[in-house]
């Protein structure tokens, strides 16, 4: 299951790259992408966990932007 | 500028304002009391960096200890620490404006991308039990009758039952000419009708049609990522905490070992962190391959990912199919040759007498005839299968068709040796012409293949199911030397699988079909350029590159983008690694001070975002 989502005051190139990274170490994630230029972030995960994942996500981003916030 | 840009803007214009002022203040009057001029100083520092520092602080918590933010907070209270004030001041400020820019390039080519996501329909005015309702393009079910007002999107694929318009396809295919519709023709969603209302049967569901099949496309352009790309990725990954390990080195090493001085070489260390962000490298690959594809889209060429413009720009092979691709692919008359009476009065009797046949040539004849055909002229007609027809027309006896049937009803002809489908007419047991329908060549086949030759695409072969004579006539036509004819479709694709295997590596092979038919081909290439693919899903799908019209000069346009990306994203990367480079080695020796620093941070990150927003600017 594929889902994409917009991400909100995504401001640095670098810390989209971070944030990639760390979403892809999550368990139970099969492939993750940040775009810093759409602003979006596609997760491909099982549709059972994919609300903790999303969950764990927007931590991760919150710790590297404080400000980028995943909408759903 | 939006709102938030604006905000920064104002900010950097106080904040500047006040330090040139306090600057010039005490370089006239030589006033130099350290502790009031470090509040004085302050509050242009705060004025221009609060949010930084907040950012900073926040970061820490969170465990992002060398962020920007984190970097650029060290740096300026370190330059304070040394009583360097109007450095520090300086220094955020021109930090600031270096983020402001790249804030206000990468908002701009982002809009570039969201205009083309203006094709997405917000509903449709679907029929229903003789009332017109607004629902939402995916509730529509294949089948139901839509309608669409003037001015409206067309939210899905569907055809026109009643109505007549025009229809601007510019949105999708960058063609400015309104297309004329009418009953019975093929509407694409995401176009926008003109004047006429217009009621049409959808042929699909939205999902499957060619505006979610294109916004799905750009939606995820990105996440077929280039090597470079990925380089720069992986680069960043390891470079950072190298840079950071030299930093400590830098700090500690001299003034343990070579009796430096403790904050001088701290300093140094600072500067050296400014240098390492991989800022510039980070934004201005993406942000060129965005560019590139954003440019492409307006055109008209939809390209799938970054990969795809690293394949294009190595095109070393172009293989192409034939009907569709560099010809028409609509059968027209191309040669009327009349020995007696008119070429209207021949058309006029071989269409007539063709007028019960659905045969392509019929509708070739009616199309080259081009005025409404009297009816109850034709009494009789016969079909001779194999042969071609004979038809009483005005009491006369016309029979149209092949030389067979000349032969057959023993008339005497006049040989043609023109290539394509040759329709001979007598009438009355007398020759009284033929007519040649032949696919016609596009327009701008030929101006494509010289664009691609001088564009280093050396090889260009065309493949084709046609007969051998119609083959090498277009071929030759084109100045094509490779041509292979009457093949099938699996032999298109083990004629591909053998061209792949003799190219050299790192160069790729384009295939150009009209996506009907060679989808396993399209895939196969390393780049599947399908043409006028937007009623084909299977196109759509299978290509790595879709040109929304039909216009051949696209495919070297396409080939010419994407090597001007590549040739940007190499500069950029060489560049920035450059200049940082030759910084940081000053900063190892203690020379570069934190003016280069936010020089080789941010101004190169500047230079490298205005070259990348080159692309996609092609004439």
């Amino acid at each position: 299951m594929k889902k994409v989502y917009k991400l909100e005051n995504l401001d640095c190139a670098n810390c989209a790259a971070k944030m990639e990274d760390a979403i892809n170490k999550i368990d139970g994630v099969e492939n993750a992408n940040v775009s810093f230029m759409r602003q979006r972030l596609t997760i491909e995960a099982d549709e059972s966990i994919l609300s903790e994942i999303i969950e764990k996500a927007q931590k991760i981003c919150k710790k590297i932007e404080p400000d980028c916030k995943i909408c759903f | 500028m939006n709102s938030k840009q604006k905000k920064v803007l104002i900010r950097i214009v106080i904040s500047g304002i006040l330090f040139v002022g306090i600057s010039v203040f005490s370089k006239i009057s030589g006033y130099d009391n350290k502790l009031i001029m470090l509040i004085v100083y302050l509050i242009p520092y705060l004025i221009i960096g609060y949010d930084i520092l907040i950012k900073a602080v926040k970061n820490i918590f969170h465990g992002q200890i060398f962020d920007e933010n984190f970097l650029m907070v060290i740096a300026t209270i370190g330059a304070f620490i040394l009583k360097e004030y109007p450095e520090a001041v300086a220094v955020m400020l021109f930090y600031q404006v270096g983020e402001l820019f790249q804030n206000i390039a990468v908002h701009r080519s982002r809009k570039s991308i969201s205009d083309l996501m203006d094709i997405c329909p917000d509903y449709a005015n679907v029929e229903r039990n003789g009332e017109i309702e607004e629902v939402m393009p995916e509730e529509v079910s294949e089948g139901e009758i839509i309608v669409i007002k003037p001015g409206e999107k067309i939210p899905i694929d569907a055809v026109v039952i009643e109505g007549k318009s025009e229809i601007n396809t510019s949105a999708l295919t960058g063609e400015s000419i309104p297309r004329d519709v009418a009953e019975g023709d093929n509407l694409i969603s995401g176009c926008i009708n003109g004047r006429g209302l217009l009621k049409a049967r959808t042929t699909k569901t939205y999902d499957d049609s060619t505006v979610a099949k294109i916004l799905d496309l750009v939606e995820n352009s990105s996440l077929r990522k280039a090597k470079s790309e990925n380089f720069i990725t992986k680069f960043a990954k390891y470079y950072t905490p190298a840079v950071i390990l030299l930093a400590i080195l830098i700090a500690v090493i001299p003034p343990l070992f070579f009796n430096g001085i403790w904050a001088e070489w701290i300093e140094q260390a600072l500067i050296m962190l400014v240098i390492s962000c991989p800022c510039a490298l980070v934004i201005s690959v993406p942000l060129s391959f965005f560019g590139g594809i954003g440019g492409a889209s307006k055109k008209g060429i939809l390209i799938k990912g970054s990969t795809c413009i690293e394949s294009l720009s190595k095109a070393e092979i172009a293989v192409f199919d034939k009907t569709g691709t560099l010809t028409k692919g609509n059968f027209k008359v191309t040669e009327i040759y009349a020995e007696k009476y008119s070429e209207k009065e021949l058309l006029y009797y071989a269409s007539l007498a063709e007028s019960f046949s659905d045969h392509p040539v019929s509708v070739s004849l009616k199309e080259a005839y081009n005025e409404e055909l009297p009816k109850n002229v034709v009494s009789e007609t016969e079909e001779i299968s194999g042969h071609g027809v004979i038809s009483i027309v005005d009491g006369k006896e016309v029979a149209v068709g092949n030389i067979k049937l000349m032969k057959k009803i023993g008339i005497e002809y006049k040989e043609c040796n023109a290539v394509g489908t040759i329709v001979y007419v007598a009438i009355d047991k007398e020759f009284f012409g033929y007519i040649v329908i032949s696919d016609e060549i596009k327009k701008n086949a030929q101006a494509a293949l010289n664009e691609l030759e001088k564009l280093s695409v050396k090889r260009k072969i065309m493949l084709t199911g046609d007969r051998k004579e119609v083959a090498e006539n277009v071929g030759r036509n084109l100045g094509i030397k490779e041509i292979h004819s009457e093949l099938l479709p699996d032999g298109k694709v083990s004629f591909v699988e053998k061209l792949l295997k003799e190219k050299q590596k790192e160069k790729s092979l384009i295939f150009v079909g009209d996506g009907i038919n060679d989808a396993p081909v399209l895939t196969m290439a390393d780049v599947g350029i399908a043409m006028g693919g937007l009623g084909s899903d299977a196109a759509i799908e299978a290509a790595d590159v879709v040109i929304t019209d039909d216009n051949p000069v696209k495919i070297p346009l396409a080939v010419k983008l994407s090597k001007k990306t590549m040739s940007i994203v190499m500069q950029n990367i060489i560049f920035a690694l450059l200049v940082k480079g030759i910084i940081m080695i000053l900063g190892i020796f203690g020379i570069a001070n934190m003016w280069l620093a936010v020089f080789a941070d941010v101004g190169v990150s500047v230079i490298a975002i205005l070259n990348a927003m080159r692309c996609g600017k092609v004439d």
